[in-house]
């Protein structure tokens, strides 16, 4: 198992790979138990968070994760449409590359950038969501909740309820889960769910995805994609896809769920069960971070890990 | 001045002709059995062939000379074996007025370079509504109508375009792409773009417009046919299986279509795509292993009959943006031969004379040009080109402006060594003595 050098998606990794990244968040995670939230690991290195679209949660997470281990932080925010008019992808990397850092958090709108950046850039690159693509972050974050109630993924059954073909949460969850020992399974209308989903069983059976799960993942819905024609009718898809208490009846008790966020209450979720005892999305905020320091840590110090 | 091209294997479209001292004079073949000249140019074994022709370049003039210009683009094409290209009028503003065409025409003509033939849009502007004077830009010297670049949504301007085409003796070309399916798909859609979550443009969108188009066809040629005119169809850049049976089939059927396929949808598939490189975004998209074996097939069997480069340079920094954001289109002219003789003649075994028929004499029926024969009396419009020189394609050394291409690294054999135009030496090779 070679050293991290990027952390763009999780093709390639092995299981002990991950379980070492999870382990080390475990370790970060008492850091943030501490009166003082501050150790010196990452001390003298430089983390650029660089942010084609906008998203301030993601961004603070990977900047507190940053600061935490005493790196220097700096942040670029850039419009997407600058880039459309002109202004090329690879100057704008190039332009931060000269400033001499160690690492660029890169989150995109576009699949491929992570990519594309990693094969331009010098220092290690974090796939901080590109598209609908990646977001290997969010997966390990979203497994390292999840060994919080169940202990092992070896063999627990995990779905995945919503927009799949557009979601980069989903498509990174099915790469890491199984890499984990869980069977995944994703549901949701067809015109939202993939061709393909390599890690993950597909259905438009609601019902049939929640029977037993362990645990439930709820993904956001994009109002665009009304516009877009991919779903008909928001009425149609609250009546048949929106996971209700009723409905998570079927799940096993205490079955934990999962949302990343930003959520519309009562459309993908039951707004009640946003708020309820199985809720886990400020347990996934506070995981984040962790590890999110661990992954940083990997890619700058760890590479014995 | 006289030219005698010793020691060369012929090969036309007809099948390789043996050995022969060629002499050039008066910009045609003199002789094929030699004869006395002011300069001798011995070819050592190699290849003489007629000069490619390429019905599909973009050469981005007028407005768009960062990309590419008639001097760069017209040498680029004869480095790379052509004698002539036919350049598309999606540029800035859009070719579609006869001085337009003449303007290009003079301007090409003062570079001693490949030919220039132009295509004139089919409508104004390329919108799809209103079509242009066909029979002003035929007599300006327009070689070809097309909207390339956009589809052709209205049928019915379509069929009328056809039908006014054929009156001034040209053919129609289209880009077959239902815009609707298409969406704003980067790459071939199917598990893989599903898998890499990148967006789709499926194979059924140009095989939904071939359909519609074919029958587009056989409505205007029903129309024409009480005037005694023959529309012609001209199919671009085929890329699919399905596309490439529709025109079998209609041809096979007596329509006047050509199918055109390209050196990357040849020799390349959506494989490529796991590394996330905008040098492979191309409009329409690279497609599954079948269909390249299946274009391949349909080249063999005569269904498809012309190669076009779809030649279209664009600048580093636009390949260099987002995949959504870089424009589509990859620069090929100066290794179109070569790569197809490497990866289709000595890789796959077909028949070189398949392959010089449809770099020559497929597309000039297309136009409504005469065959390109090695015959006494024919222009002299040539190319040698060695089947044993290995190089590599380094993109650092192409003489268009656009500096990159999908095959940089590959080692291919077939290497074009000399181009003459109408006797006249556009390019030479260095290696050539
Ligand atoms: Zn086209």
């Amino acid at each position: 198992m070679g050293a991290l050098t990027h952390l763009l998606d999780f093709a390639g990794w092995e299981r002990a790979q991950a379980e070492s990244l999870l382990e080390t968040a475990r370790m970060m995670e008492e850091v943030l138990e501490r009166p003082m939230k501050k150790v010196p690991a990452l001390k003298g290195f430089t983390v650029a968070t660089v942010f084609f679209e906008p998203s301030t949660r993601t961004k603070i997470s990977f900047e507190l994760a940053a600061r935490r281990m005493s790196a220097d932080v700096v942040g670029f925010t850039g419009a997407g449409s600058s880039l459309a008019k002109g202004e090329s992808f690879k100057d704008t990397l190039l332009t931060l590359q000269a400033m001499a850092l160690d690492a660029y958090v890169i989150r995109a709108p576009v699949a491929g950038m992570a990519h594309q950046a990693a094969r331009w850039l010098e220092g290690a690159v974090v796939n901080a969501g590109d598209g609908r693509r990646a977001h290997p972050t969010q997966a390990l974050l979203d497994a390292y909740t999840l060994l919080d109630d169940l202990e092992t993924l070896e063999g627990r059954k995990v779905a995945i309820v919503g927009d799949v073909a557009h979601s980069r949460v989903a498509r990174s969850n099915a790469e890491l889960l199984p890499l984990l020992g869980a069977e995944v399974w994703a549901a949701g209308p067809a015109g939202l769910l993939p061709e393909r989903l390599p890690g993950a069983r597909l259905t438009t059976d609601l019902d049939e995805a929640l029977e037993d799960a362990d645990a439930v993942m709820v993904l956001r819905l994009q109002r665009e994609r009304m516009d877009e024609g991919a779903l008909p009718s928001l009425r149609e898809y609250v009546a048949e896809y929106q996971v209700t208490e009723a409905r998570l009846a079927r799940a096993k008790p205490d079955a934990p769920l999962l949302h990343p966020g930003p959520m519309n209450r009562d459309v993908e979720l039951e707004g009640t069960l946003a708020d309820g005892p199985r809720s886990r999305v400020e347990r996934q905020v506070r995981a984040g971070e962790a590890v999110r320091m661990a992954v940083l840590y990997h890619l700058l110090v760890g590479r014995a890990a | 001045m006289r030219l005698l091209i010793r020691n060369a294997r012929l090969v036309d479209g007809t099948g390789e002709l043996g050995t022969a001292d060629v002499l050039v004079e008066e910009g045609r073949i003199a002789s094929l059995a030699g004869g006395d000249a002011e300069r001798v140019l011995d070819a050592g074994g190699r290849f003489l062939a007629p000069a490619l022709t390429d019905p599909h370049v973009h050469l981005r003039t007028p407005g768009q000379e960062t990309k590419e210009d008639l001097a760069t683009g017209l040498a680029a094409a004869a480095r790379g074996g052509y004698g002539a290209v036919v350049a598309m009028p999606n540029t800035d503003p859009v070719v579609q007025e006869p001085e337009q065409v003449r303007a290009l025409l003079d301007e090409a003509r003062t570079l001693s370079s490949a030919r220039l033939l132009v295509a004139a849009a089919l409508t104004e502007n390329q919108e799809g509504r209103r079509l242009t004077p066909a029979a002003l830009l035929a007599r300006a010297g327009a070689a070809l109508l097309t909207d390339d670049g956009r589809t052709n949504e209205d049928a019915g301007v379509l069929a009328r375009g056809l039908v006014y085409a054929a009156a001034a003796g040209l053919a129609v070309a289209v880009h077959a792409e239902d815009a609707g399916l298409r969406a704003g798909g980067v790459m071939n859609d199917g598990p893989l773009a599903a898998e890499l979550g990148l967006s789709g443009n499926p194979p059924e969108a140009e095989a939904a417009r071939i359909a519609r188009d074919l029958e587009v066809l056989r409505y205007a040629v029903r129309k024409a046919a009480a005037l005694g005119h023959a529309p012609r169809l001209y199919v671009q850049h085929v890329s699919t299986a399905r596309g490439a049976a529709l025109i079998a089939a209609a041809r096979a059927e007596g329509l006047p279509v050509t199918g055109e396929v390209t050196p990357h949808h040849l020799t390349l598939t959506e494989e490529v795509w796991r590394g996330f490189d905008a040098r492979f975004k191309v409009a329409p998209p690279l497609r599954a292993a079948s269909d390249v074996e299946a274009l391949i097939g349909a080249l063999e069997r005569g269904e498809l009959s012309a190669i076009g480069t779809d030649h279209a340079p664009h600048t580093a920094a636009e390949k260099e943006r987002d995949l959504e954001n870089a424009p589509f289109g990859m620069p090929s002219l100066e290794v179109a031969f070569p790569l197809l003789y490497t990866e289709l003649v000595e890789k796959r075994g077909l028949p070189l004379a398949v392959l010089i028929e449809c770099m020559t004499s497929g597309p000039r029926a297309a136009l409504g040009l005469a065959p390109a024969r090695l015959a006494e009396g024919a222009p002299a419009d040539l190319m040698l080109f060695d089947p044993a020189a290995q190089r590599t394609v380094d993109p650092a050394r192409f003489v268009s402006k656009a500096r990159y291409s999908p095959w940089a690294g590959r080692e291919l054999v077939g290497w074009p060594r000399l181009t003459l135009v109408a006797g006249r030496e556009v390019w030479r090779d260095a290696a050539l003595a």
